[in-house]
């Protein structure tokens, strides 16, 4: 790290918490924003001289909220009086700001910044890199990489994004039971979608592999604000478990590894012993939602030393729950793989029959379908099949991998007798 | 004399660090953990995972009732620590168990182990 290394690195850890505070005094995203920035160009000339204050969010925050307060003021005074609504908490906030505030503190207000992130109106793309900006705090040219666009198009998405969540207005009171629980399942699937992101990127792209330490990043802290939520336990446990798995996903040209071929030697240990260790606590709850299970199904991957080693008879029974409490094609599709190593090739072809229409335009629909054809020796049809998976491949990795099983298609005999059917 | 020295720190800005910048601390640290342990001086090791993997067993009733997530009051002092093994969760709560009932009051908070060195102490 360098001198101000550590300033960065506290500044970053406060974000999220300070960031929050600061909108539930200003109630303006931008305000908010300005204020952080401002208390964080103050901390950079007066940390390095003074030290580190005892708790760095709340000095953040408070030195924040005196730089906007200004700047309310003048905006207020040019357009119309002080709105006496928008300031009268903040007598309060300073003397319990005089405390050291712990995290419980900041449940609702976190909750509710990542909260405005994931609104109904703004497009999935939109909102990741909305919490991207806003939370995580990533700068525009790193959101832009991470998303392969240019950074104007990419300011551009964020400051629209922005002022459809103004426009729609951000919800100030605080939540009742149903309300959170709402919240906290549309935050879920908003960090899911982070870390998919970045999960779903070509190999050693650095910009994307953040995403998913960004993602886990957030599940803790989600995590930390509410402990004893069992499907934010699965998420966390699911994206560590999965995340784990980066350095063994691609080898060293880029191409995908599969799983059964992955070196497990490579599998980050520590990440796995934290996801299993959720995974533990979560099962305690015994009200396995859609996370928990497929986290679950990640750990019997992750506890098997040799792919023979895996329980594929359980997976195929997780993958069965998952499909009745939440079913959909891709669930069926994922749970075919797992058929095809408890009954064989044809009865989890028989299985995908069903999801020609519903994922025509789906990558890993074909590319299973053509894996299995070929363990049947229907070598034509395979070939059909992966040639309409390499159509659809979202990255050159992808299709690499694709071109890999035709080319193996190729070298295999024209009639080879159809294996057991 | 045996010591034993609890570390302290804010799990945001730990949890901020890069893989390259965590690795640089821990470099850092084995390298007075060494030194120790050449002098003879260094006994168990552990570092713990976050505390969101923590589960809380209350001992001041009966039966002791278990929370997730790690101890988060400060009316009571950390006195001691064990560290044993486990095959899951529920077989260490047990174990906690057993503890309470010989000594109820107070908590147990109950924290996975993520990367553990033994050490060569003698008692």
């Amino acid at each position: 790290m360098t001198d101000i290394g550590w300033i960065e690195t506290a500044v970053s850890a406060a974000r999220p918490k300070a960031i929050s505070a600061l909108l539930r005094y200003f109630r303006d995203l931008d305000i908010a924003e300005e204020a952080f920035q401002e208390a964080c160009l103050k901390a950079l000339n007066l940390w390095p001289q003074n030290g580190p204050p005892r708790d760095p969010c709340a000095w953040l925050i408070f030195v924040g909220r005196n730089a906007a307060i200004d700047v309310v003021r003048r905006r207020s005074r040019e357009a119309e009086l002080p709105e006496e609504s928008v300031l009268s908490d903040l007598g309060d906030a300073e003397s319990s700001l005089a405390d050291r505030l712990d995290d419980a503190h900041y449940r609702d207000d976190i909750l509710r910044l990542l909260f405005i992130c994931c609104h109904p109106d703004i497009a999935t793309t939109q909102q990741i890199a909305l919490a991207l900006r806003i939370v995580s705090g990533l700068t525009v040219p790193q959101i832009a990489r991470a998303f392969l666009v240019s950074e104007s198009a990419m300011e551009q998405r964020i400051t629209r994004a922005k002022s459809r969540v103004a426009k729609a207005g951000v919800p100030f009171e605080t939540p009742g039971p149903v309300e959170r629980a709402e919240r906290l399942a549309a935050v879920a699937t908003m960090i899911y979608l982070v870390f998919n992101e970045g999960y779903s990127a070509a190999s050693g792209d650095l910009a994307r592999a953040r995403l998913c330490d960004e993602a886990i990043r957030l599940a803790r802290l989600l995590l930390r604000l509410f402990p004893a939520e069992p499907e934010i336990m699965g998420l966390t446990a699911m994206m560590l478990l999965q995340h784990a798995r980066l350095a063994a996903r691609f080898d060293a040209d880029g191409a995908v590894v599969l799983l059964d071929d992955q070196d497990r030697g490579l599998w980050n240990g520590a990440m796995i012993a934290e996801g299993l260790a959720l995974i533990d606590k979560a099962m305690r709850h015994r009200r396995p939602g859609p996370y928990l299970i497929q986290a679950a199904i990640a750990a019997l991957h992750a506890r098997a030393a040799r792919p023979e080693d895996t329980d594929w008879p359980q997976i195929d029974l997780l993958y069965a729950t998952l499909e009745h409490i939440q079913p959909s094609p891709v669930v069926t599709l994922n749970r075919a793989v797992a058929v095809s190593k408890v009954a064989g090739p044809e009865a989890a072809l028989t299985m995908i029959a069903p999801l020609a229409e519903p994922l025509g335009g789906y990558f890993h629909y074909f590319g299973l379908r053509g894996a299995l054809l070929s363990q049947l020796g229907r070598v034509d049809e395979a070939r059909d099949a992966y040639d309409r998976a390499i159509a659809l491949a979202r990255t050159a990795a992808e299709a690499a991998h694709i071109r890999m099983h035709l080319d193996r298609l190729d070298a295999t005999p024209i009639n080879m007798p159809a294996s057991s059917g | 004399m045996l010591y034993a020295i609890l570390c302290y720190h804010s799990e945001d800005v730990v949890g901020s660090w890069t893989k390259e910048e965590d690795a640089a601390v821990m470099a850092k640290l084995a390298v007075v953990q060494d030194k120790l342990a050449r002098e003879g001086r260094l006994g168990p090791v552990a570092r713990l995972l976050p505390t969101t993997a923590a589960t809380t067993l209350r001992k001041d009733q009966d039966p002791p009732l278990v929370l997730d997530g790690p101890y988060a009051e400060t009316k009571e002092q950390l006195l001691g620590f064990y560290l044993v093994e486990g095959g899951s969760l529920e077989d260490v709560l047990d174990t906690t168990r057993e503890l309470a009932a010989a000594n109820p009051g107070g908590a147990y908070e109950v924290r996975p182990v993520g990367a553990f060195f033994p050490g060569a102490l003698r008692p």
